[in-house]
């Protein structure tokens, strides 16, 4: 079972490295929605200071649904989602595969990322970390969700903008306590409960999304 | 041992077929065939258990396919119209993943075996995206010589592309699958000789006006 699972990591993140030019698309979304902000609400670094990590958050959001589109539906499309769901492995499996390779490929790099937007934004030694720490812990709740959405909206037409409005809401409470983990440390506050509930969002949706994911799919091959 | 009682499936408003039953023993290939539309696909898809039947069920050595659907997927192969390949990976990438998937303990000399048995030894590294029609279609067949291979192989049109010289080798493959006690269901267009000495049951699917 843990040899499936690594074939299908090893799998995903070689097509990943062959498709390499997907990747760097949802990594420059990212930077181009981060920047978008001091041209809305100007360049004054108060300002920019105390919403800076709230919108790091958004951006990540954003760019995370829009890699969804990545995670099943080439699968879905050649054939091979049918031929690993036939392998003979529980489907589960095959499923937390595809999103530890999606999660690495998109959330590990957002982490990376969200650095130098903080410095941009000069939101302060102490509470980047903390943003790179929440993200870090945060994003694989964003995959997890996000891959129900997509799994649900397989060959359905017009999937992109439904997969949107079906998982920004379940989302809200990873972009809550993400940006008060922020808000916490910048006042001097400690962020450990913040950063405790996005842990345990993330847990909670490792428990639960691959079974609903797993279903999601058989009902899409039917 | 395959057997599926009382099927019936009904896609959109059309009935493609009920009170199907069939049994398919150790040796033995089922020869679906049918006119365009008659649902000989959904027939397939149906006993992968990708399909779920509007009625009836499947059983595999007696136990449903919908309940016991590893165990089930563990002894299937199954090649369906898309051949479920990755244009961005190499011949010998693809069907490795396959091996490790299906828990083939060294994956990469049961890949290679598989190739080989295919006659497609020399195009193990070529991306697949660079390949022909025919040449893909190989390398999703090439599934079934994967080494500690499926019992039951269930092939939609496995002769579609490929040339004289690749339908004699899957031919041989499939006579040789038979003679192990495998079991073979599969639909073709084309007039292919299938093996005479395993015991073969033809279907004739007539698509039915109104469910």
């Amino acid at each position: 079972m843990t040899g499936a699972l690594l074939a299908v990591v090893r799998r995903d993140l070689l097509l990943a490295v062959r498709q390499r030019g997907d990747v760097l698309n949802v990594l420059l979304f990212f930077f181009v929605v981060a920047t978008m902000l001091p041209l809305g609400v100007g360049p004054e670094l108060k300002i920019l200071r105390a919403i800076g990590a709230g919108w790091v958050w958004v951006a990540a959001l954003l760019a995370s649904i829009v890699s969804l589109s990545r995670l099943f539906a080439q699968d879905h499309a050649d054939g091979s989602l049918e031929q690993m769901l036939l392998s003979g492995q529980p489907a589960a499996v095959i499923v937390i595969g595809k999103i530890l390779a999606h999660w690495l490929v998109t959330g590990v790099p957002i982490t990376v990322a969200a650095v130098p937007i903080a410095i941009m934004f000069d939101i302060g030694f102490e509470p980047a970390c903390t943003l790179v720490a929440a993200l870090a812990l945060g994003t694989p709740a964003l995959s997890l969700v996000g891959a129900v959405g997509a799994a649900l909206t397989l060959g359905v037409r017009g999937g992109g903008i439904l997969v949107t409005l079906l998982v920004l809401p379940l989302t809200v409470p990873v972009l809550i306590f993400g940006a008060l983990a922020v808000d916490a440390t910048s006042g001097g506050l400690s962020a450990r409960p913040h950063l405790l509930l996005l842990g345990g969002l993330s847990l909670g949706s490792a428990a639960l999304a691959p079974w609903a994911i797993a279903l999601a799919l058989r009902i899409s091959l039917e | 041992m395959l057997q599926a009682t009382d099927l019936a499936c009904v896609r959109g408003e059309r009935c493609l077929f009920q009170g199907l039953a069939l049994a398919l023993e150790a040796g033995q290939c089922l020869h679906v065939a049918g006119a365009n539309g008659a649902g000989k696909t959904s027939l397939l898809r149906i006993l992968a258990g990708l399909l779920p039947p509007t009625e009836g069920s499947v059983q595999w050595n007696g136990a449903s396919i919908a309940t016991a659907r590893e165990e089930y997927a563990a002894d299937l192969a199954f090649v369906g119209h898309l051949n479920g390949i990755k244009d961005d990976l190499s011949v010998l990438e693809n069907v490795r993943f396959e091996a490790s998937v299906r828990g083939s303990g060294d994956a990469g000399a049961a890949a290679r075996a598989a190739l080989a048995a295919l006659e497609l030894q020399d195009y193990e590294a070529v991306v697949v995206r660079h390949l022909s029609q025919g040449q893909r279609r190989r390398v999703a067949l090439a599934r079934l010589c994967v080494p500690a291979p499926a019992r039951l192989w269930i092939l939609d049109e496995p002769f579609n592309a490929l040339d004289v010289h690749a339908v004699g080798l899957l031919q041989q493959r499939i006579d040789a699958h038979l003679r192990g006690g495998g079991m073979v269901v599969l639909t073709a267009h084309q007039a292919i000789e299938l093996p005479a000495a395993a015991r073969r049951l033809e279907l004739d699917l007539h698509a039915d006006a109104g469910p």
